[in-house]
């Protein structure tokens, strides 16, 4: 053994950060805290003003909430006998959006498949700037088109009386709605490691076998948060349908029928309602069943998602 | 006449861009044998299996030149590389369960080749899993997801996997590195019975697995092979090459 003694070790000077590099720290975390819950304030005081607007014709004589949800009659300036019902405007949404996922999803999640796996890198680059530029027409110009080169088109092709219809609402939408459903669909697919896909192919996997028996799979919470926020988009798009779907207060039968949507609705009234009047305050509430059905469908998608994720 | 080799490499050369990694090595794989490849990192040995079952095309910027031959069959202008890739089953050293059920994971390949009747499925299923002994831990939760099993089992998953097509040379890369002796040991006892039905490709860091699973081993250092010999050769006092002796031993490596 040996007895030498340790020699006594001489006392290390540690380096400290200065006292700012700490508390601005601390203030960054502040800050970027304040950001995080600024998302839930603002979430409240927006249902807050606009429910402020629409609370006080809730007591009001004449109007019943069962009359605005579920009676097709909107006349809100009729001289003899005012009616506010919405269910023909409701329904106006609803149909415009589901028929233009019904256009959109498939096209968009194709191609989302088909620039994530299937073509080369010079195609893909140009058809991701390509797609981010069809993402960022401006509603009005959509519009435009619907109002002018569509309806041409529609009146022409199917011989409907007026062009500006729930199907060129629909194919509109459809077309503002693809772009995000791509890039979002396209990133989810990217998302997914690329051992998977290695490990398929030496399986003996075709390309198509891949797709759907493991990225769809692997992919699937990013891709149904593409279809939600091009549900989203669809939903919340005013001055397109405004433009597009004939502006008929009606509860269309067939897919040639004009419709008038929640949204573009108010964008079209609220001008005219003199402030603080029985029709202002509709419109308004108008926005709270508007909000109302956003929220219902965000919390569906998220508690399915959940769902998918818990399986 | 001899019977073709099962796999037959002649003058193999693999290029990672202006680098190459394979410097043109060749030696046969006879059928129902199983060869060891050992040699320190970065030597080419999965690049080598890569090669074989043609994966190495998805890593852009690679160039092969020489040719692999399975069962007498040149991989680079095989027809179907599908059905090459299905005679070959391959496990890759960090296991990769996919994002599928316990079941599914090993019922993809021959769902992919187009078997589709529940019964055959059952039993290929429970037999893959036996083989690869994992079937006591999973049997009770087949429909869990394959990502949430530990590493090791996962491991074993992808064995269970790769001998889901009934393949007919099996490719080992690292298998043991995520699971516990014990259950290496077993593996390994399957490998042997294994090796009746098939041909099996060894890549590992262990020199005592490699000696003692495998026939012949090929000792693969910087993309040349040093010494391709019998076991009782290469594991000897004095095998053909001085290298070979010292990093068996642990002396360099």
């Amino acid at each position: 053994m040996d007895t030498q003694p340790i020699p006594e070790r001489a006392p290390v000077v540690r380096p400290r950060r200065s006292p700012w590099a700490v508390r601005g720290e601390w203030l960054l975390e502040l800050i970027i805290r304040f950001c995080g819950i600024s998302a839930v304030l603002f979430v409240l005081a927006i249902f807050f003003f606009v429910f402020r607007e629409a609370f006080p014709v809730l007591g009001r004589e004449g109007f019943s909430l069962t009359q605005f949800l579920f009676s097709s009659e909107w006349y809100p300036t009729s001289a003899t006998h005012v009616r506010y019902g919405t269910w023909a405007l409701t329904v106006g949404s609803f149909s415009v959006t589901a028929l233009a996922m019904i256009i959109a999803v498939p096209f968009g999640l194709g191609a989302a498949i088909f620039v994530s796996e299937f073509c080369g890198p010079r195609l893909r680059e140009v058809l991701k700037i390509v797609i981010e530029l069809l993402a960022a027409i401006p509603s009005v110009v959509w519009g435009f088109i619907g109002l002018t080169v569509m309806s041409k088109l529609i009146v022409d092709l199917t011989g409907a009386p007026v062009g500006v219809n729930l199907l060129n609402g629909g194919l509109i939408l459809a077309l503002m709605s693809v772009p995000i459903i791509v890039s979002i669909g396209e990133d989810a697919l990217k998302a997914v490691p690329d051992s998977y896909r290695e490990a398929g192919l030496a399986l003996g996997a075709t390309r198509w076998q891949l797709v759907y028996r493991v990225l769809l799979p692997a992919a699937k919470n990013g891709l149904l948060a593409a279809v939600l926020l091009g549900v989203g988009r669809a939903v919340g798009e005013t001055m397109a349908v405004l433009m597009a779907t004939g502006h008929a207060v009606h509860i269309p039968l067939g897919v040639l029928d004009s419709v008038r949507t929640l949204t573009a609705n108010i964008a079209a009234e609220l001008g005219e309602a003199p402030a603080g009047s029985d029709h202002y305050r509709v419109l308004f509430l108008t926005g709270v069943l508007l909000f109302s059905i956003t929220f219902v469908v965000n919390l569906t998608a998220d508690l399915v998602i959940r769902g998918i994720r818990r399986k | 006449m001899t019977p073709t080799p099962a796999i037959e490499v002649r003058d193999l050369r693999l290029s990672y861009g202006p680098r190459e990694v394979i410097h043109g090595i060749s030696f046969e794989v006879g059928r129902h044998e199983i060869l060891a490849v050992i040699g320190p990192a970065q030597s080419g040995k999965t690049s080598l299996l890569r090669c074989i079952n043609r994966t190495i095309e998805f890593v852009p910027g690679t160039t092969v030149t020489g040719g692999i031959r399975v069962n007498g069959q040149d991989v680079a202008t095989v027809r179907n590389v599908f059905e090459l890739r299905r005679t070959i089953g391959m496990v890759a050293p960090l296991p990769v369960g996919l994002p599928l059920t316990i079941y599914d994971n090993v019922a993809f390949a021959p769902r992919c080749a187009g078997l589709s009747r529940k019964d055959e499925l059952d039993t290929l299923v429970e037999r893959c899993l036996r083989q690869a002994a994992l079937w006591d831990e999973v049997k009770d939760r087949l429909d869990s997801l394959g990502t949430r099993l530990s590493g090791g089992q996962q491991q074993r998953l992808t064995i269970a996997r790769a001998l889901s097509h009934q393949p007919e040379i099996l490719c080992l890369d690292e298998f043991s590195i995520a699971i516990d002796p014990v259950t290496t040991m077993r593996i390994e006892e399957v490998l042997k019975e294994l090796r009746r039905e098939m041909t099996i490709i060894l890549v590992t860091n262990l020199t005592q697995q490699a000696r003692r699973l495998a026939d012949r081993t090929l000792f693969l250092y910087n993309g040349e092979i040093i010494e391709l010999d019998r076991n009782e050769v290469v594991f000897s006092d004095r095998p053909g090459n001085r290298k070979t002796y010292e990093y068996v031993n642990g002396i360099f490596g």
